[in-house]
């Protein structure tokens, strides 16, 4: 059937009827599947809060509105689904900002619902009014704000479809007061018509064919792959294709899962704490088929000497993102999964003969990846006398056998966990990775385990940024969110200390975390289990203990406090000019 | 080099907004910029001459065409394209200079539009060269004020416009258009 013909004479519309804005508002929430969401009541959201006291949605109330759209986001990054959160106006609205610049940068579907003072007061200095519309335009894929109850359902649905579809991104709504109390007539909307809003999805068919002739010419080929292959949700493809091919296939912070952590194709994650093996990689390889990634400077250290003999072959569902930082050999706009579905298709139509195959090459081009890879694998360090970050690690994988969901905080934690916890799957992995923001990793999590009920949830924080978080404790109890929250803590705001001893000459400054609240009492206050480890022989059973309790649990570790994540490329340097432990660094056979 | 940016766009609230802001985020000035509707209500047509670095101008015009309510945009710096601007200028004459400057005025294609003892108003319209000269001209004549109206440039090049099909809306709704 049409669609235009159903829009265009209505026949099949139901009747209109007559609902406040409030109820048209949750009606088109259910209508885009949303069964939850994260906020904070305030003022001009009352009459929304009074529309759900009989509403099934769930409303989840967390303690603070950046956790609302924290949380909004783990929801999303563990189920795919778009995440939703709420908050009143003014500094309701400004609370969520943070989170939704996160969601910008790491591309992950979000809707935020706010609201505006009554729309007749918009510009008077009112009461908790704040310019949310103009704050959020550049913290959003795109904005909205709603003065009118007609445009309300429509301008709902096309706010999921542009925060889910294309490269998926955060989408602000903002109410007025008036919409939410205001009476309107109701009609399901049944098409959304976003005539400038491009989606990019096949994929041009004559250049997919010229990157199966580059990827069968190629002699030391490699896949780098992204968060646009979670977003996509194209581990499938991709798993067939780099098995089919056989390339070893490097992944981003954003891409770990995207290929399960133990497949042989998968070297590791490369950058300024990858490892060896993927950094050497790139810098030796001939082709870089480049999936879903930005080449972002974290990733690429110094870009004029990121993978100077490599061609570049760059699927992207975003234009804009092809040749912003690395020149293209080979563009192809479009949604991954299906790219690399078509790319492995033609890649065996266009197989070659056996002597075009490059053979020799390519199994010489493995042994050397494998030897970088057995010259300077990604061992944790361990100890008899202290605890090592990266032990904890090793301590959460053996647990967690690559089934658990781990949301992580930013710092040296972070680096130490995309390191060390492997993962069988997508959507497992949750980190900051563009934006870097602390007190990510807590409410993160509690989005998560709403979004993955039956799954066993990490929330592995550094106590800095557990420090950011320590309000949603309250949140954590009062669902009985059996979160397991691992606290590594150094003492410090690790990461800037690492920084301030390699290149500030060692003057630690405004990095002390002297004080750290006694965590079983800490836990306690809130009515859950803690408990404080500082000894290697203890984190084992404290860890078990923490798993097995059906509640939350809230584990502090007392780690080593002054060691430093390693391997890393210095700012400014090449990926090959890592430094792989201190202050030894390797020099590269040509 | 000042590029010019030719834009289509909804007219709708805040899209304006969204174009500027990808210039004044790197700190970018706009040497001009008009905006006005098209046959089509919905739609405004928009030029903007600023000074992108030469490096970034492709990036620019990308993240333009991905925003929700820009259709295309285009770089029209060193496309096929006529360019005009309108300035109108108001001279203090003496009856000694009116003739002369009635005379120039001719001379630059302008129209008075307005004529009094105290002076005239006076339209002119081409490139922004030809522009800065007449203007340079009529100054040597006496106080004068002026307004430019920034430039206005269409493209000599007929370029497909795609627009995006209809989807339906909810969440069992595939992302696929509908054809
Ligand atoms: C909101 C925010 N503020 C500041 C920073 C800068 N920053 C990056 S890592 C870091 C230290 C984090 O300390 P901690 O949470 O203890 O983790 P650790 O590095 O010690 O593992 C800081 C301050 C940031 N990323 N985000
Ligand atoms: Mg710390």
């Amino acid at each position: 059937m049409s669609l235009q013909l159903k829009l265009g004479n209505g026949e099949n519309q139901q009747m209109p009827t007559l609902m406040s804005g409030a109820k048209i508002l949750l009606e088109c929430l259910v209508r885009e599947g949303v069964d939850c969401i994260f906020g904070y009541p305030g003022g001009v959201t009352l009459p929304l809060y009074d529309a759900m006291y009989d509403h099934p949605i769930r409303h989840v109330l967390v303690r603070h509105e950046q956790n609302a759209s924290f949380a909004a986001e783990g929801y999303a990054r563990a189920t795919g689904n778009v995440g939703v959160c709420c908050s009143t106006s003014g500094p309701g609205a400004t609370n969520l900002i943070t989170g939704l610049v996160d969601a910008l940068m790491d591309s992950i579907p979000v809707v935020a619902i706010t609201g505006q003072v009554t729309s007749k007061l918009i510009g008077s200095d009112a009461f908790q009014e704040a310019d949310t519309f103009g704050i959020t335009r550049s913290c959003t894929k795109h904005n909205f704000l709603v003065k009118n109850i007609a445009d309300l359902p429509q301008v709902v649905h096309e706010a999921f479809y542009i925060a889910k579809s294309g490269r998926p991104g955060p989408v602000l709504v903002d109410i007025t007061k008036d919409v939410f109390s205001g009476q309107g007539q109701y009609a399901p909307v049944s098409a959304i018509h976003l005539p400038g809003y491009k989606v990019f999805t096949e994929g041009h068919t004559g250049q997919i064919r010229r990157a199966a002739q580059m990827i069968w010419e190629a002699e030391r080929p490699l896949v780098f792959g992204g968060g646009g292959l979670v977003a996509s949700g194209a581990s499938a493809e991709l798993r067939e294709l780099v098995e089919y091919l056989d390339v070893p296939a490097v992944l981003t912070l954003m891409g770990l899962g995207a290929l399960p952590s133990t497949h042989r194709n998968f070297i590791s994650m490369p950058g300024m704490h990858g490892g060896y093996a993927a950094n050497m990689a790139l810098s030796n390889a001939d082709l870089l088929i480049a999936l879903g990634v930005r080449f972002d400077d974290r990733v690429t250290g110094r870009l004029s000497a990121f993978a100077p003999h490599a061609k570049v072959i760059h699927v992207d569902i975003d234009p804009a993102e092809i040749g912003k930082n690395r020149a293209v050999d080979l563009p192809i706009v479009g949604d991954l999964k299906r790219v690399i579905g078509k790319l492995a298709k033609v890649a065996k139509e266009l197989e070659p003969s056996e002597s075009g195959k490059n053979r020799a090459a390519r199994a010489a081009w493995w042994g050397q990846v494998r030897s970088w890879q057995e010259a300077h694998p990604l061992v944790p360090a361990t100890s008899t006398s202290e605890i090592k970050p990266q032990h904890v690690m090793r301590e959460i994988d053996r647990i967690s056998c690559g089934e658990a969901l781990v949301a992580v905080d930013v710092g040296q934690h972070q680096m130490w966990a995309a390191q060390f916890i492997r993962f069988n799957g997508p959507r497992q992995w949750m980190a900051s990775g563009g934006l870097g923001s602390m007190g990510f990793g807590l409410p993160n999590a509690i989005g998560v385990q709403f979004g993955r009920p039956d799954k066993l949830v990490f929330a592995v924080v550094g106590d800095g940024g557990f420090q950011m978080s320590i309000p949603e404790l309250s949140t954590i109890a009062s669902y009985g969110l059996p979160i397991k929250i691992v606290v590594v803590n150094n003492g410090y705001l690790g990461m800037v200390r690492q920084w301030q001893e390699l290149f500030y000459n060692n003057r630690i400054c405004a990095v002390e975390l002297d004080v750290f609240p006694e965590a079983e009492k800490l836990a306690a206050a809130y009515g859950f289990k803690g408990r404080t480890v500082d000894r290697v022989e203890h984190l084992s059973s404290a860890l078990e203990e923490a798993v097995k309790e059906p509640g939350p649990y809230l584990l502090n570790v007392r780690v080593s406090p002054t060691e430093n994540v390693y391997p890393m490329v210095p700012a400014g340097a090449a990926l090959n000019e890592m430094v792989l432990e201190p202050p030894r660094p390797v020099t590269v056979p040509k | 080099m000042l590029q010019t940016i030719s834009l289509l766009m909804e007219n709708k609230p805040g899209a304006l907004m969204r174009v500027t802001n990808l210039l004044s985020q790197r700190l970018y000035n706009i040497e001009s910029l008009t905006v006005a509707r098209t046959l089509d209500p919905t739609l405004s047509r928009m030029t903007i001459v600023v000074d992108v670095d030469s490096t970034l101008r492709r990036q620019v015009i990308k993240q333009m065409n991905r925003l929700v309510n820009v259709l295309q945009a285009t770089d029209l710096t060193e496309a096929p394209a006529v360019s005009r601007e309108m300035v109108l200028l108001r001279i203090r004459v003496t009856m000694e200079t009116r003739t002369a400057i009635l005379k120039e005025a001719e001379i630059f294609d302008a129209r008075v539009v307005d004529s009094s003892v105290e002076g005239f108003a006076i339209e002119a319209t081409g490139d922004p060269e030809k522009l800065n000269e007449f203007i340079d001209v009529m100054r040597a004549y006496g106080e004068i004020e002026v307004t430019r109206s920034g430039m206005v440039a269409v493209s000599l090049e007929a370029k497909k416009l795609k627009l995006s099909a209809p989807v339906p809306a909810g969440a069992e709704a595939s992302l696929q258009p509908v054809r």
